[in-house]
């Protein structure tokens, strides 16, 4: 029984790179005809060995072919635009010098992550913004941190204020407006406050949706103190104050 | 203020801090200390460190400075705080990542391009992670979304600015060297860039 070892490929120049390294080819001058031949063997035994092959591999077959056949033609049959042509292998060329390059760059940041894998420190989030408001400080709660005060909130609703079936009229357009009257009359405001005094779950809902809206076009801005702290609406400090509606 | 007294008020802000404690920071709390004052009192607080054999260094990263265990403690680290070991990136994700820190911001289209292969798996796993982000959206056709790289990004692989990744000038010059036109990998810098 034969062992045959292949080498996983990141993709159709990743395999090109390897036969041109194995067969030590210089990258300016690819025998295209020799190198076609083996990348197709190569797919032949993917295919044997039940690989699944990405259709990048075989665009790239195709254009291997492609570019032989314009080899294979004699100078003096080429038409004048044709043999003012560059190499047909100079597009393929330029692809894999700079394939190659961030091949040998991923393997930099390699070394570096296994070097840095060896240091251990605090856990913190290394991407929060901070703000700044009433002069204490406090960084931007992410799309999660809402989502997840909303579900507090919403677990925590009794069932049965619920029971009344009547049809709510409360549009985000309005809830906005709301929002922004509270921020006129003060600095900051609790999440949770702007959820007690909804209703129903659609309103709550809405007002989440007015929320999202306004953080949207950057009019407010949800922050905390500490991970998984309360959640405070402020205005966004770098928009200038809202006028009264 | 003193040196040395610096020197204690920088150890003890690093200390306490959960993320890298900017120099800005520092200079808050410290009024008007030159920052090259700072990273001397801290390249001397390494060196005390170094001479009395402590286990820990003050490192650079993203911007700010953070306290973190000498690589020699990592073998017994590992053992107790397997949660804090993070998992390593596959090569796609290494492939895709430098990419995306030598051309950001960059579409998923030109990540492709160059990459030769699909990456929508690799753009959400990197996203999950935290090591790139949205930068906006280019103002081409279709609006692709742009991707940068992150803090976190740096932070993962022990570099304070993104200045400090290895250069890439063989490329240029090998480029250069090929036949054909030129091809500037450098390219399209100063595509207009508009938040999401």
């Amino acid at each position: 029984m034969y062992k045959v070892k292949l080498e996983e490929f990141e993709g159709p120049l990743d395999l090109l790179l390897f036969l041109i390294k194995k067969d030590e080819i210089d990258i300016y001058d690819i025998p295209i005809a020799m190198v076609t031949e083996q990348y197709l063997q190569y797919l032949e035994l993917m295919e044997l060995m039940d690989l699944d092959i990405a259709g990048e591999f075989l665009v790239m077959a195709a254009t291997l072919m492609h570019i032989k056949s314009k080899m294979l033609l004699p100078p003096e049959e080429r038409s004048p635009e044709e043999a003012e042509e560059e190499d047909p292998r100079a597009e393929l060329v330029k692809r894999l010098i700079e394939y190659k390059a961030f091949k040998e760059a991923a393997s930099s940041l390699q070394s570096l992550e296994s070097r840095q894998r060896d240091l251990f420190h605090r856990p913190g989030d290394m991407d929060a913004v901070e703000v700044e408001c009433n002069g204490e400080k406090f960084f931007e709660a992410s799309l999660f941190d809402l989502i997840s005060a909303f579900s507090t909130v919403f677990a925590n609703v009794s069932k049965e204020a619920f029971l009344e079936v009547i049809k709510e009229q409360v549009t985000v357009e309005q809830k906005v407006h709301d929002i922004l009257h509270l921020l006129v009359d003060k600095p900051s405001f609790a999440l949770k406050d702007l959820f007690d005094s909804s209703k129903s779950k659609i309103e709550m809902v809405v007002v989440f949706l007015a929320l999202l809206e306004l953080m949207k076009i950057h009019s407010i801005m949800a922050v905390q103190k500490e991970l998984f702290g309360e959640i405070q609406i402020i205005r966004n400090p770098a928009v200038i104050e809202p006028t009264k509606v | 203020m003193e040196n040395k007294e610096l020197k204690s008020v920088v150890e003890a802000l690093i200390f306490v801090s959960d993320k890298p404690f900017g120099i800005n920071n520092i200079r808050d709390v410290v009024d008007n200390v030159p920052e090259a004052q700072v990273r001397q009192v801290i390249d001397e607080l390494n060196a005390e460190y170094e001479q009395t054999g402590r286990s820990f260094i003050i490192q650079e990263v993203a911007g700010g400075f953070r306290m973190a265990t000498r690589p020699e403690f990592a073998s017994w680290l590992k053992s107790f705080y397997k949660s804090k070991v993070k998992e390593r990136l596959t090569r796609p994700s290494l492939e895709t990542l430098a990419i995306i820190a030598y051309k950001q911001p960059v579409t998923k289209p030109e990540i492709e391009a160059i990459r030769g292969v699909n990456t929508d798996g690799v753009i959400t796993t990197l996203l999950e992670r935290n090591l790139i982000k949205i930068a906006g959206r280019k103002d081409t056709p279709g609006r692709p979304l742009l991707y940068a790289t992150t803090n976190e990004f740096l932070a993962h692989f022990g570099l304070g600015a993104i200045s400090e990744m290895p250069k890439l000038p063989e490329v240029q010059q090998l480029i250069d060297a090929a036949p054909g036109p030129r091809l500037d990998i450098t390219e399209e810098k100063n595509d207009t860039i508009q938040t999401a």
